[in-house]
């Protein structure tokens, strides 16, 4: 049996009115943020099916604007969010698309694309960037790594990580092909600090490290 | 933990068991719980304040001035069922009114139910001048009603229907009722069961794929179905058939549950004629 709270019933308090269509564009919108992990200056949005379709009444495009913008699931600025935006420009896209989840949606920067579905009750997974398959939730703080398909990169990686004394929650490989890219998505319980991070990065055969901040309860 | 037997038989006040087990399952104290519980409180009851005073429409215009409607007319015309009859009807609507307009709200257990738990909870506490110690206890029993449920069901009207939501919190709001009102742990499970077993079934067809109709007027509707629980389960009316019982078959009925039945707005209220020109009206087709 999955482990349930008592606040994913009496909260989140958050902006109405949908918690899969608002709360939870928020939330993906945040972890794209956290993802990106770096100011930009364009952004487009393509929502898919019920998002694409719904969204306009649910104010879906909002909430994904807001939590690209950092604001939280419950921040009045939320419904006027257009009227806050500066220096950012964004579209919206919209596609019916039925191999895609529902509420599903794409953040496309200039250099990454990040592709999110609102899973219900305002339940969020990042399910790829780019290319990359990747499970993320929020509820983790997670590393996420891209690097050459070569042998002993997971143990390097988690060796960096263990000498932290740092446990390790989950860890999900993905690779192109044999010997090519691959990326490599670690949470953990607590949290790292820069220093592990550049560890990391610093690594041979690495080309992008990402650390996401779990995103506030 | 746990099923609503293991519960029982832990012989303890439910509010209580129930913070005892967040605090171990979330490593804090138990003090933290109850501020959680305390914000959740604040946010319902600001929720309740700001929709009573308001007339703003949703987005798509559908739904925002019924609970004005109701305050005029309770003004001239008190309701013969008592105040707290028009309270609960009125914290409800103002609830969940205040939702459909992007204003904010604590979902409970989802945004398109968040009414019902807040106008029951917020209107015996006034009526009957509960401290609010005894209001968060009434929450966290409300939230552990929920909790239960949600470990067997997902809370998610696309999976399980509208009873797994609008259904769930009128259980939820039973408990919490029966708990501020002085009833026990066994009365306050009674009322769970009486509560749940007469909302299996209950559709989630929302017109337009909107959390508008029926969604809106419905929160008042389950919140006094959750009284009719409150009261019976007070009087000692016991469920017969067993409240974990009740919830296997909430989760059959789920899966039973015809897809088009299931917030894919396919089938029942969403495939009316007037649904469908509404449809058509608002996303131009």
């Amino acid at each position: 049996m999955k482990q349930t709270s008592i606040f994913d019933v009496i909260s989140p308090i958050m902006i109405g009115p949908s918690s899969s269509h608002t709360a939870g564009a928020v939330r993906l919108g945040l972890l794209a943020r956290n993802i990106y992990n770096r100011p930009f200056q364009k952004i487009v949005f393509r929502l898919y099916n019920s998002y694409a379709l719904t969204g306009k009444g649910h104010g879906t495009e909002k909430g994904l604007l807001a939590g690209v913008m950092g604001f939280g699931v419950d921040d009045r600025r939320i419904k006027d969010v257009f009227e806050h935006v500066e220096n950012i420009d964004y579209a919206f896209e919209y596609e019916e698309n039925f191999k895609k989840h529902p509420n599903s949606v794409d953040f496309i920067f200039d250099d990454m694309k990040i592709y999110g579905e609102s899973i219900g009750a305002g339940e969020v997974l990042i399910r790829k960037i780019d290319d990359f398959e990747v499970e993320l939730t929020g509820k983790y703080n997670t590393l996420v790594l891209v690097y050459d398909d070569v042998a002993g990169m997971i143990s390097k990686v988690t060796t960096i990580i263990q000498q932290k004394n740092i446990n390790i929650a989950t860890l999900h490989c993905d690779r192109y092909s044999k010997g090519g890219k691959a990326s490599m998505v670690i949470s953990i319980d607590g949290e790292l600090d820069a220093r592990t991070v550049s560890d990391v990065k610093a690594l041979d055969k690495v080309y992008f490290v990402t650390y996401v901040k779990k995103l506030d309860e | 933990m746990y099923t609503f037997e293991q519960l029982l038989n832990k012989n303890e006040e439910i509010w209580k068991a129930a913070q005892e087990f967040e605090a171990k399952s979330c490593e804090v104290p138990v003090e933290t719980v109850r501020k959680c519980a305390l914000n959740s409180l604040h946010a319902m009851k600001e929720a309740v304040k700001t929709g009573l005073n308001s007339t703003v429409m949703s987005m798509s215009g559908m739904c925002g001035d019924d609970c004005d409607r109701l305050q005029k007319y309770y003004s001239k015309n008190p309701s013969i069922f008592g105040h707290v009859f028009e309270k609960i009807l009125e914290y409800s609507l103002a609830t969940s009114e205040e939702n459909i307009r992007m204003g904010k709200i604590a979902a409970c257990p989802t945004a398109g139910s968040c009414g019902i738990v807040p106008s029951v909870l917020l209107a015996l506490a006034e009526e009957f001048k509960k401290s609010e110690e005894e209001q968060i206890n009434a929450l966290l029993t409300a939230g552990e009603v929920g909790r239960i449920i949600s470990g067997k069901v997902a809370l998610a009207g696309a999976v399980a229907g509208c009873q797994a939501e609008c259904g769930t919190a009128s259980a939820m709001a039973a408990a919490a009722a029966v708990q501020l009102l002085g009833g026990n742990p066994k009365q306050i499970v009674n009322a769970v069961g009486l509560s749940l077993k007469n909302l299996l079934g209950l559709t989630c067809d929302p017109v337009c794929g909107l959390v508008e109709i029926p969604c809106v007027k419905r929160n008042p509707f389950m919140a006094i179905h959750a009284m009719c629980a409150c009261e019976m389960a007070l009087a000692g009316v016991e469920t017969k058939i067993p409240v974990d019982e009740i919830v296997d078959a909430m989760e059959q009925t789920g899966q039973l549950m015809s897809p088009a039945l299931k917030e894919s707005s396919l089938g029942g209220l969403a495939r009316t004629k007037t649904a469908l020109e509404l449809k058509k009206k608002l996303f131009n087709l």
